[in-house]
């Protein structure tokens, strides 16, 4: 539904990216032993770049991004490196990841009506941002908040202003949210499955608000989801994750035309998408669950659910490796974590569609 | 019993609490069989509408029957018989599965329940034969909830809906809070057991995509009131009604190729209160097409096939609005 033209933009390309994560992991100390959430995760993002980050439930897509502004439980151990813009965000001091947060990295949530303060008017909330992080008069940050409103979409913002939380619809409220997360100019916002609580006539609009946040300011947004709808919707470039390690990563043309993790093509044939499975009545099942590993294994962890899998799955771990045609063609930013990449009829069908 | 028409009539159901006018004359029959979907958003009324026909709510006024029978005045004690032939599946199975049962007995209960005596050693063996229709083992009978994974759940809440063998289920959105690759599993699940068990289902839904394989017919909700009705073919290829129009325009497909050539329609994000329901037309206010017709006339249904729309600017002679056109709306009146 955007004007933009699909996959990055060529200036995307070349500039220095606002944040770079690099071999980023996160384990979790519990009483009945350690949990690896992530492991070895690399991630970049680049100035006005709308990246997806997609995968089941379990698989480290939050973790991974809560653990950059550091809003992970004492209960994670974080390693490897993520720069934004130059400052490292692992291991930093909280006065830093406190000036990080707010003015660099906003966050929005699921839920929004969890995430407002009830007694407050969104007035109140957006211009206590604005008087933490700028020196404005009260009167200022009043009329910055009408202003961040109506960049939102918000009709007549000078009225809501004064409303409480209850007062608005569930839309309305992301859009209050979002308006606080970008008060201060962050360069990069999180959208942590920002219209999953949404009914769809509304998501649309709140995944236009994301794009022209975009367009209009330049943010790089990291969107998390497990809808590739909302994918195929509003992302340049896609990272797939599966129990804490990507999987799979391309541009989002290229991602959707030709899947090559079996994850990837498994997650796409399982939507349920109008005219996707024509001549067939059912959907194509994933079986099992996402496993909960103590450490990450020397092998594929999807392995136990892959109608691929051999025995050097279960043995050996696949490396994130460029993907290459069987004509011997490199496939641009497409890399693939599998040792027995999709060569699908799906992708040859979709070649001859178009 | 006579062989009946329709497992399910709805004869201007009304539900209202207190002021809040959740449902408002809703008139609807599923065929034997058939699975047909109630779509709406949050707040139309859809689950409601589902607690009606289980009477988990007493209807206001109007008419529920089940295979024939008015179930709307049936004593506590005939309502019992009645539920064993109708049952539902919730959307989340953690908060409709009893946590300090087992799922064994939670399979079981509806048996127990229905006041037909059974022995013990029938009763397991229905469990284990219910709980293999659904894709589990039989140990899972020993287990508790909290053990299964949410799938499993949902698995175990649907051997307990379909163990009396009803000719009729309720199944409130009951792949939404599952992920995607758990949520085509069920959908299969219920597909197969549909087709085997031959019951009736209304399959109350906010997605769209997710009916497309199961869904023979389809009634579209907004705000207490059906707005449109039809078999799943005409619904998906050619919608009536403004509101299915941007429902379906609304819901984004998995292809970004495609995706990205459909044009936008976009509603205002305010849904009405049914408190103080727009007056004449309930979509109005977030119609793109809305003109002053709508603000002072009910629009009445307009046959189309076998189903109807309830909108100014379908006519019977076959002429239908575009919500992706509001430019054209003069052109339509």
């Amino acid at each position: 539904m955007s004007t933009q033209t699909q996959g990055t933009h060529p200036d995307q390309k070349n500039a220095q990216p606002v944040l770079e994560v690099r071999d980023l992991s996160v384990t979790f100390t519990t009483e009945s032993g350690t949990v690896s959430a992530v492991d070895g995760v690399d991630l970049t993002l680049a100035p006005g770049e709308i990246v997806g980050l997609v995968g089941e439930s379990g698989c480290g897509k939050s973790v991974t991004s809560m653990s950059l502004a550091g809003l992970l439980p004492g209960s994670a151990q974080v390693t490897g490196s993520a720069s934004l813009r130059g400052t490292e965000l692992v291991g930093a001091s909280e006065s830093v990841l406190r000036k990080v947060r707010g003015d660099e990295i906003a966050y929005i949530f699921q839920e929004p009506m969890t995430s407002l303060n009830p007694v407050l008017t969104v007035g109140r909330q957006i211009t206590e941002v604005l008087q933490v992080h700028e020196k404005v008069s009260k009167k200022q940050a009043r009329e910055r908040a009408i202003e961040l409103l109506s960049l939102v979409g918000i009709p007549s913002p000078r009225q809501r202003v004064d409303n409480y939380p209850h007062q608005l619809s569930g839309g309305m409220r992301q859009r209050v949210m979002i308006a606080m997360a970008v008060a201060c100019g962050p360069r990069v916002l999180v959208a942590d499955e920002p219209t999953t609580a949404l009914d769809v006539t509304v998501q649309a609009g709140i995944l236009q608000v994301l794009r022209d946040l975009r367009d209009r300011l330049g943010t790089s947004i990291l969107i998390i989801t497990h809808d590739l709808g909302v994918i195929a919707d509003i992302a340049d470039r896609v990272v797939v994750m599966y129990a804490g390690r990507v999987v799979e990563r391309a541009d989002v043309g290229e991602l959707f035309a030709h899947p090559r993790h079996q994850y990837t093509a498994g997650l796409l044939s399982a939507s349920p998408t109008p005219g996707r499975h024509a001549g067939t009545d059912r959907l194509r099942e994933i079986p099992g669950l996402v496993p909960v590993l103590e450490r990450q294994p020397d092998a594929c962890t999807f392995a136990d659910r892959c109608p691929a899998a051999t025995e050097l799955c279960r043995t050996s771990a696949p490396p994130l490796d460029p993907v290459v045609t069987s004509h011997g063609v490199d496939r641009g930013d497409h890399v693939a974590a599998c040792w027995h990449p999709v060569m699908s009829e799906r992708s040859q069908a979709q070649e001859t569609n178009r | 019993m006579t062989e009946q028409p329709y497992a399910l009539e709805l004869d201007h159901l009304v539900m209202h609490f207190g002021p809040v006018r959740a449902v408002d004359d809703v008139s609807l029959a599923l065929r034997r069989g058939q699975v047909t979907a109630l779509v709406g958003e949050s707040g139309s009324g859809k689950s409601t509408v589902g607690k009606c026909i289980l009477r988990l709510l007493e209807p206001t006024s109007g008419v529920v029957r089940i295979a024939g029978t008015d179930v709307t005045h049936l004593s506590r004690r005939e309502l019992r018989w009645h539920r064993s032939d109708v049952s539902i599946v919730f959307q989340d199975p953690a908060g409709s599965l009893d946590p300090r049962m087992l799922v064994g007995d939670i399979v079981g209960e509806p048996l127990r329940l229905s006041g037909r005596r059974i022995s013990s050693r029938d009763r397991q063996a229905r469990i284990s034969e219910e709980l293999g229709r659904v894709g589990l083992r039989a140990e899972v009978a020993q287990r508790y909830p909290h053990e299964l994974s949410g799938g499993q759940r949902q698995r175990v809440s649907i051997a307990r809906a379909l163990i009396s063998n009803p000719s009729l289920l309720i199944a409130d959105e009951p792949t939404s809070a599952l992920d995607v690759s758990v949520q085509a599993s069920v959908l299969n699940l219920l597909a197969d057991l549909q087709r085997d068990m031959e019951f009736a289902c209304l399959f109350i839904t906010h997605d769209l995509s997710a009916v497309e394989y199961l869904a023979d017919d389809i009634a579209v909700m907004y705000l207490g009131q059906l707005v449109e009705k039809g078999s799943r073919e005409r619904i998906f290829s050619s919608p009536a009604h403004p509101y299915t129009q941007a429902l379906l325009a609304a819901a984004p497909i998995a292809d970004p190729v495609r995706q990205r050539e459909r044009e936008a329609v976009l509603l205002g994000d305010d849904l009405p209160s049914a408190l103080d329901p727009p007056s004449g037309c309930r979509f109005r206010t977030r119609c793109p097409l809305a003109f002053d017709r709508c603000a002072t006339e009910v629009p009445a249904h307009i046959g189309i096939g076998d189903g109807d729309a309830a909108c100014h600017l379908v006519h019977p002679d076959g002429t239908r609005p575009d919500v992706r056109r509001p430019a054209d709306k003069e052109a339509l009146r």
